[in-house]
């Protein structure tokens, strides 16, 4: 299964892995990682599953859309590198991403 | 005798199950000023999940009662507006259109939310929570002992517009004037309260923004603050607004951090009075507090729902939603469905995923308060576990007469230490 590192705003990383196909906020939840809120349960809708994603992998993220930059666009100390985790579908090629959660999500 | 006791509730259980749907609106204020609301909701979500009806007064509108639909309507911002253009975000048309951000659509109710959004950072919130905390320890040591007192006026009143105060950096001795407007903006006119009609409303709201003016002219010639005239008088979308937008942003904000925050402070009351086992294991642990917060905000839900207008026809359940149609998204409703939360009836204290509920709203028009009503909440509730084993209901609450607001006037209770 595809591994995703998360780290949260005081430095410390946890690996987890997740199924092929789940989005990373649900394999972030499933393990208990904390710094992930997901109020609204993946629907885009709530912005508090905000990640930044690591330079070399956020490409391979894909692009996000319109509904997920506007969310992200009212999410505190957003960055280029931002995205919500429920809009990135853990897969193969991404075994191994690395994401920040921020200070706001603890 | 039992305060919570509701001698309609039987007679409204039998009217829900038996009356034609047709006939029905659930847009009716009594369903909760009487608070009978629930079986004719869960009469509309398991039979008409969208539903429609003509209300004499309000004229035509749909009806959404599910999580799941009311969700998929919120992040739907193409089809289905909010715009103060078409209407806005209440079921009553208004005669006057009142711009407010929340009541627009994208680019510029992007724009303008931005504006006002640093109030609550992270940072903000941080360096807000100590004055709050010494605050709500001030309102509860002075709360009077051994006697019966109205709690939504002592406390939950009292601190919502002191916070509403800080924030726009408004004269605290005239901060009694904003609770006034957040009333006078949201009052409805059958209710037999100081506004008795639309001229009434708009007269009271003349002097709210004739008292903001003042403020605006001090402060747009003042360097940039940190309170919201200020951040508002200076950002770059809102600098510009006509006076009537400027009325339209402060009403929005005044409501938005005021009567929300205050019903769910009585309400939270009222809930753990109604289950004294949700009480005693929170004195037993108050590190419940937390998830208990979103838990009362959920099973209070203080704005009852949201307005959307179709921008184009749409189809749901089988139904056709026209152009131009009003819609409800009834998040009190939601927020009882089954569907997307187990044993929704109950007030359960730790929840294992309390903030997925309905009562902020989703997608761009999320209360941007909602971090802020949180804090409030749980500060509240750390320092009465503090002081008081138990502040107990000692007569009936009081409900606000509207489908808007749901809220309280009244809730007599004693402090026991």
């Amino acid at each position: 299964m595809p591994r995703a590192t998360f780290i949260d705003h005081a430095g410390e990383s946890r690996t987890v892995e997740g199924a092929e196909g789940e989005n990373l906020m649900r394999v972030a939840v499933l393990n208990d990682v904390p710094g992930i809120d997901a109020d609204c349960g993946g629907e885009c809708a709530c912005a508090t599953c905000h990640v930044f994603v690591d330079d070399a992998w956020l490409d391979k993220c894909g692009e996000p859309t319109e509904l997920e930059t506007s969310m992200l666009s009212f999410a505190a100390t957003a960055q280029p590198n931002s995205r919500l985790a429920c809009q990135i579908i853990l897969t193969s090629a991404l075994d191994g991403i690395v994401v920040e959660t921020p200070v706001a999500q603890h | 005798m039992d305060p919570f006791h509701n001698p309609f509730i039987a007679e409204h259980a039998e009217r829900a199950r038996t009356i034609p749907l047709e006939e029905f609106s659930p847009a009716n204020p009594k369903y909760m000023e009487m608070d009978v609301w629930r079986p004719y909701f869960s009469r509309l979500r398991e039979e008409a999940p969208l539903h429609y009806c003509e209300d004499r007064i309000i004229g035509p509108y749909w009806s959404l009662t599910r999580y799941k639909d009311i969700m998929a309507t919120e992040v739907n911002t193409k089809v289905f507006s909010s715009s103060s253009t078409f209407g806005g975000i209440t079921l009553m048309d208004q005669r006057e259109e009142l711009p407010m951000f929340i009541a627009m659509d994208q680019p510029k109710h992007d724009e303008q939310r931005k504006v006002v959004q640093p109030i609550v950072s992270p940072q903000n919130l941080e360096n807000m929570e100590k004055l709050i905390r010494q605050r709500t320890q001030r309102v509860l040591d002075a709360l009077p002992r051994n006697e019966t007192f109205n709690w939504v006026e002592k406390v939950s009143i009292d601190l919502t517009n002191m916070m509403l105060a800080t924030l726009f950096d408004f004269p605290f001795d005239d901060r009694a004037l904003l609770t006034y407007w957040s009333d006078s903006a949201t009052a409805n006119t059958l209710g037999g309260g100081h506004v008795d009609s639309e001229e009434t409303r708009e007269r009271i709201l003349a002097e709210c923004l004739a008292y903001f003016t003042r403020l605006w002219n001090e402060r747009v010639n003042a360097e940039p603050g940190s309170d919201l005239v200020s951040m508002l008088a200076h950002g770059p979308a809102t600098r510009n607004m006509s006076p009537r937008e400027y009325l339209g942003n402060l009403v929005l904000l005044i409501v938005g951090g005021n009567d929300t925050t205050r019903n769910s402070m009585t309400g939270g009351v009222c809930f753990l009075n109604q289950n004294p086992d949700e009480y005693a294991r929170l004195r037993a642990n108050p590190a419940l507090v937390e998830p208990m917060v979103s838990e009362i905000i959920r099973y209070q839900t203080p704005l009852a729902y949201m307005r959307r207008t179709a921008l184009e026809d749409f189809e749901m359940h089988g139904q056709t939603i026209r152009k131009g149609d009003k819609l409800a998204m009834w998040y009190v409703s939601g927020n009882r469905d089954s569907a997307a939360i187990d044993n929704p009836d109950q007030f359960i204290i730790d929840r294992a995923r309390p903030r997925q509920h309905l009562s902020f709203g989703f997608g761009i028009h999320r209360c941007v308060g909602n971090r802020l009503a949180e804090l409030q909440l749980r500060i509240l509730w750390e320092e009465i576990l503090q002081r008081f084993s138990k502040v107990e209901v000692v007569g009936p609450p009081k409900r606000v007469f509207s489908a808007f607001i749901r809220g309280y006037t009244e809730l007599p209770v004693r402090v026991i230490p």
